[in-house]
C-alpha cells in the first residue's frame, strides 16, 4: 500500500510529541491548531478595542503616561458630537466617499467592459491600466503634487487646452473649492482599476450560452445588457464597493501627501483629523472616543452592506 | 406590511434586521449630512443603536 502524506507526517513527529498528542480528542488537536491564531486576534484586534473603548471614557493623555487620569465619563463623546470643526471633517469625509465610489464605479465597470470585449492588444492595456494600483500612494501623491502645479503642472496645462483658461488662474491643491475634487480626481485615478478588475472577473464569470440564450429569444444587447450581465456582476460590484468605501472611510496616505488636509481643512479627513488629536495634541482619552464613533460607523455600514450581498448572491 | 409587523411581534429575523439597517443607514446619514448640528449630534446615538440592534436580531429565528 503506497505511502500517504498523514502516514508521513506521523513518522516525521518525534516520538515525545506523539506520545503526548495521541491522547488528545480531535476536537482538542483542532484546538491546538487554532489557538495560535485566536490568541493573535485577542491581542492585537479585541484587546486593543476594549483598551480604546476603556480610555474612550478618561481624560488619559499618552505623552504624560505618570499623570492622574480621570474618569470623565461621556464627555469626550459630547464634545466630539458637538464640535462643528469635526462635523466639518465627516462632510469633508462624506464628499470624498461618495464621489470616488461613484467615479471607480461608473469608470471601473466601463473599462471592464471594453476590455472583455477582447480586441487586439487588451491584454496590453489591461496591464498599461492596471499600473497606477501598483504604485505606493506616497509616490502617487508627489507626483500629482508636480502634475497640480499651476506654474509647472501638466493637469493645469491640459485644462487650459481644453478650456481656453489660464493654466496660472486655479491652482487644484490651493483653491478651497477645487482641493476636494483634486484628492477625488487621484483616488479615482489610483483605485479605478481594482474596481475594473474585479468587474473584470465578474464579467468573464458570465457563461457565454446565457447570452447565446438570450440572442434565440431574440433579446436585443440593451435587455441582454441589464437583464444578464448587470444582475450577474452585482455581487462582485458590491463587494468592489466595499473594499473601496471602507478603504476610502479610513483614507489618509494619498491626501496626506496631497493636500496635507488643506487649504484650511478643507481637505482634511476624519482620519487625518483623528491623527492630529492623538498624534499631536496628544488628546488620548479624545482621540479614542472619536476612534469608537468611526468603529462604530463603519461596523454598521459593513454589516448591513454584507447582509445585502448575501441576498443578490442567493438570488 | 402586516406581515412585517407580524415578524416584528413574533420577533423574527428578517423585519427586525431590516429595522436595524434602516437605523443605521439613517445614523450615518445624519453623521455626514451638512444642514442640522443637531442631527449630527444625535448620529452616534442612533448608528450605535441600530449596530447593537443588528447584531441581537441577527441571531433571531427566520
Amino acid at each position: 500500500m503506497p505511502e500517504t502524506a498523514m502516514d508521513r507526517a506521523a513518522s516525521a513527529t518525534p516520538p515525545g510529541i506523539a506520545r503526548r498528542v495521541r491522547g488528545l480528542s480531535d476536537r482538542a488537536i483542532a484546538w491546538l491548531f487554532v489557538a495560535p491564531t485566536i490568541f493573535l486576534l485577542l491581542a492585537i484586534n479585541i484587546f486593543p478595542l476594549i483598551w480604546t473603548i476603556r480610555l474612550s471614557f478618561t481624560n488619559f493623555r499618552a505623552n504624560r503616561p505618570n499623570a492622574d487620569v480621570e474618569w470623565v465619563g461621556l464627555r469626550n463623546y459630547q464634545r466630539i458630537l458637538s464640535d462643528p470643526e469635526i462635523w466639518q471633517t465627516m462632510q469633508a469625509t462624506a464628499h470624498f466617499l461618495f464621489w470616488t465610489l461613484f467615479f471607480q464605479v461608473l469608470i471601473g465597470f466601463a473599462l471592464a467592459w471594453l476590455i472583455n470585449a477582447k480586441f487586439r492588444s487588451s491584454n496590453f492595456w489591461t496591464t498599461v491600466i492596471v499600473l497606477p494600483m501598483m504604485l505606493s500612494p506616497a509616490v502617487v501623491g508627489n507626483f500629482w503634487t508636480f502634475l497640480y502645479q499651476p506654474q509647472i503642472g501638466l493637469f493645469n496645462y491640459v485644462v487650459a487646452f481644453v478650456s481656453g483658461a489660464d493654466p496660472t488662474s486655479f491652482s487644484m491643491i490651493g483653491d478651497v473649492p477645487l482641493a476636494p475634487w483634486a484628492i477625488v480626481i487621484v483616488d479615482t485615478w489610483m483605485w479605478t482599476p481594482f474596481v475594473m478588475l474585479i468587474c473584470l472577473a465578474g464579467l468573464r464569470s458570465i457563461p457565454e450560452s446565457i447570452y447565446e440564450a438570450a440572442e434565440c429569444d431574440r433579446a436585443s444587447k440593451w435587455r441582454q445588457f441589464w437583464t444578464i450581465t448587470v444582475p450577474m456582476v452585482l455581487p462582485f460590484l458590491m463587494l468592489a464597493v466595499l473594499f473601496r468605501g471602507i478603504e476610502n472611510f479610513k483614507m489618509f496616505d494619498l491626501v496626506v501627501q496631497l493636500t496635507g488636509g488643506g487649504p484650511g481643512s478643507t481637505t482634511e479627513l476624519t482620519s487625518i483629523n483623528l491623527k492630529r488629536e492623538a498624534f499631536e495634541k496628544w488628546r488620548t482619552g479624545y482621540a479614542s472616543a472619536y476612534a469608537v464613533i468611526l468603529f462604530v460607523t463603519v461596523f454598521g455600514l459593513a454589516s448591513i452592506y454584507v447582509k445585502a450581498l448575501n441576498k443578490v448572491k442567493e438570488r | 406590511m402586516k406581515r412585517f409587523i407580524n415578524g416584528l411581534i413574533r420577533l423574527r429575523r428578517g423585519p427586525w434586521e431590516m429595522v436595524a439597517s434602516i437605523l443605521i443607514a439613517v445614523g450615518v446619514v445624519m453623521l455626514m449630512q451638512p444642514f442640522a448640528l443637531w442631527a449630527y449630534s444625535w448620529s452616534f446615538l442612533v448608528t450605535l443603536t441600530g449596530t447593537v440592534m443588528f447584531l441581537i436580531t441577527s441571531h433571531f429565528p427566520e
